[in-house]
């Protein structure tokens, strides 16, 4: 074990499966001679050489489908975004390409293929540049949206993700890439897709927080513990396959629920979890369940308004306290 | 790359052929003096059997057998023909939603194509993907794509791991003229020459976007030209003329092979159907489309085989009666076939299964 960054383990990662796998190559702006916008990328084309590691131009429609292409073919890819807003300008691809062509190829073709980058708010770069895009990709049958929230998920979920026969849209969160934490050093350590980690176990409510959301909620489940009451937090860690049972399990056992996500409410992840736990363990619930998310609002630029825009611990302990109905 | 110095025959041109850049600089010598006998009768008789096939097609559609879209590719069938001829088994294809031609082209059965449109289990898509997604892995046709320029980046993605793998495969990528005003193709062209692709861009331009002409979509009509801009060698090809097709089809691959070049063909041609089935065609007169068949590019080439004494009225007839057979043996396979199963409505979703916790 060695306590490094998220960047850094997500560059262990990377470097590793890149070793062990020839088939592996990785493109993006900016990942060779510049070392990676947020420095993911540190390194590896000095180590890996020009054919493994791509200065691709700004071009996310074009890059990103010829990673499909490629992938199509047998190739690995991993394609960095160097923010998911980008991707945007990609949809395109990752929708109507590579996370269909398995299914309307009669199982011919299969995507193996990465997209990864930061996502979520940034700090202070309004509305174009801070969102949170994971309910768009989680909506579609076929691709697979990992968000992990330590340096050791991160790594072990990265390298399952470029193993993975499926596309994989994978979210580093971009405030996250200096928060610290033990990584095991192995380099078969790997975390399965689909797991979702009890981050802290408790017997009064669940609060399932993913991505930036985890150290916030675990901050608000101390507080809270000063209050008496005991919260459980669930990371889910990949929103599709969602680990839906782990999530009853711990309803079954407080019976109070709070979902919390900086993304916007509407047609959210949060929404969709909640209407899952309605449709399993609504006997079980001793209050609806509550959402805390984002704003339902562009991203602002101001920094008053945008600490507004993105839930925090208060909300969270304001949220737990509604459906524990202690106020 | 110097400027195309074509002269601007286009379409209606009698006899015209390939022009272009290639053409002076190219140390190919044509192909068509080397083809034998039956390779020729071969060309035929696939130009042949994608006609009536989509004769068929056409009239199956309209007894309501055949559901969703159906784009017929009579009239360009020159392009596809032509153009497939001059590659490898292990070479790739992908095209547009217009593809059964180029799906036969590639080698892949007219029984699993028709199964396919008749949404049947034994389609070549397993009845998943109907008449705008067929693929075959096996001979390496890479698929029909349905948002107007989305293959052409898978095009340049296949490509580019024929060159990673450092085999020398190459690509062919199809799309209509309409393609080239999406963004795709010019990320994809500037992409192939950047980085040396081995893919062949062949636009066929059948003049109409839909029900849209091409003066009423594009600046600056002059299609190859636009390949200056990203200094990929172009050429201008006439679509009617399947050997003309071939023989440029086969100066491209040859720089791709040897060179990891990528080169943009504009092909010239016109579709004598509607853009799709329930298409009206009140965009574009009866007599243009009368003009345009003087130029069959199936007559032109009968003509052209039988006033060199290379097919006789017996071989043509028993070409006829051949795809007569092919294309009823198909129908009798699709029409025979089961329907998927209704468990195949879950199944190839995902390569590797989702976790027990979630079915």
């Amino acid at each position: 074990m060695a306590l490094v960054t998220m960047r850094e383990a997500l560059n262990q990662a990377l470097r590793e499966e890149m070793l062990r796998d020839e088939d592996v190559f990785l493109m993006g702006e900016e990942v060779g001679a510049y070392q990676g916008a947020y420095k993911v990328t540190k390194g590896l084309l000095e180590e890996l050489g020009p054919k493994r590691v791509l200065d691709t131009p700004i071009t996310e429609l074009g890059f990103a489908g010829l990673g499909v292409g490629a992938a199509m073919v047998g190739l690995r890819p991993i394609v960095e975004f160097m923010t998911f807003n980008f991707s945007i300008l990609a949809t395109d691809q990752i929708i109507n390409s590579a996370a269909k062509m398995l299914y309307m190829s009669g199982g011919q073709f299969k995507i193996p293929i990465v997209f990864r980058g930061p996502g979520g708010s940034a700090f202070q770069v309004s509305s174009q540049h801070s969102q949170a895009l994971e309910s768009w990709f989680a909506y579609f049958p076929g691709l697979k949206v990992v968000m992990p929230s330590t340096p050791a998920d991160a790594k072990g979920l990265l390298k399952s993700a470029i193993r993975d026969d499926d596309p994989v849209i994978f979210i580093e969160q971009e405030r996250m890439y200096g928060h610290k934490g033990e990584v095991p050093d192995d380099p078969d350590f790997t975390i399965p897709l689909g797991v979702a980690d009890i981050k802290r176990a408790g017997t009064d409510a669940t609060i399932v927080a993913r991505s930036l959301m985890v150290p916030v909620a675990l901050k608000a489940a101390e507080a809270l513990q000063q209050q008496g009451v005991s919260c459980e937090v669930i990371d889910p860690r990949t929103i599709r396959p969602l680990d839906i049972e782990t999530i009853i399990r711990s309803v079954k056992k407080t019976n109070r629920v709070v979902v919390a996500e900086e993304s916007h409410p509407f047609c959210g992840v949060a929404a969709e979890i909640s209407t899952e736990i309605s449709e399993r363990a609504f006997d079980y619930l001793d209050a609806p369940v509550k959402r805390v998310s984002g704003a339902d609002v562009p991203m602002p630029y101001a920094k008053n308004l945008e600490d507004l825009a993105i839930p925090g611990v208060d909300q969270i302990v304001a949220a737990v306290r509604e459906v524990a109905y202690l106020d | 790359m110097r400027k195309r110095t074509t002269e601007s025959s286009g379409l209606g041109a009698k006899g015209g052929r390939a022009t272009g850049v290639l053409d002076q600089e190219s140390p190919e010598r044509s192909s068509s003096q080397t083809l034998d006998h039956k390779e020729l009768l071969n060309i035929y008789h696939q130009m042949v059997l994608v006609r009536r096939f989509e004769e068929k097609a056409a009239e199956i559609y309209s007894a309501g057998k055949i559901g969703g879209f159906c784009h017929l590719y009579i009239g360009q069938e020159a392009v596809a023909i032509g153009a497939i001829s001059a590659i490898r088994k292990d070479d790739y294809a992908v095209t547009s939603y217009r593809e059964h031609a180029h799906a036969i082209a590639k080698g892949m059965s007219p029984e699993s194509v028709m199964a396919e449109l008749y949404g049947k289990a034994t389609g070549c898509s397993q009845g998943k993907g109907g008449s705008m997604h067929m693929f075959d892995k096996e001979v390496g046709f890479l698929g029909g794509h349905a948002i107007v320029g989305g293959q052409i980046p898978l095009a340049t993605g296949a490509a580019f791991a024929s060159k990673y793998k450092g085999t020398d495969q190459v690509t062919l990528c199809f799309f209509g003229e309409a393609a080239v005003n999406q963004g795709a193709f010019h990320e994809s062209l500037n992409l192939a020459q950047l980085w040396k692709l081995p893919c062949i861009f062949i636009c066929e331009n059948n003049q109409y976007g839909m029900g849209t002409s091409l003066e009423r979509a594009m600046s600056s009509q002059d299609i190859s030209q636009k390949a200056l801009a990203y200094d990929i060698a172009a050429e201008f090809v006439d679509g009617m003329d399947v050997l003309a097709v071939r023989e440029a089809t086969l100066r491209a691959v040859a720089r791709a092979r040897k060179d990891y070049l990528p080169t943009l063909l504009e092909v010239r041609t016109y579709r004598f159907m509607g853009h799709s089935m329930s298409d009206p065609g009140n965009y574009r007169t009866r007599a243009e489309i009368e003009r345009h068949q003087e130029r069959d590019p199936i007559k032109l080439f009968l003509a052209s085989l039988t006033a060199q004494g290379l097919l006789s009225d017996s071989e043509v007839k028993e070409i006829e009666a051949q795809v007569k057979e092919q294309i009823e043996k198909a129908v009798r396979f699709a029409e025979e076939s089961p329907f998927p199963d209704p468990k195949e409505l879950y199944t190839h979703v995902y390569a590797t299964p989702l976790t027990p916790n979630r079915g």
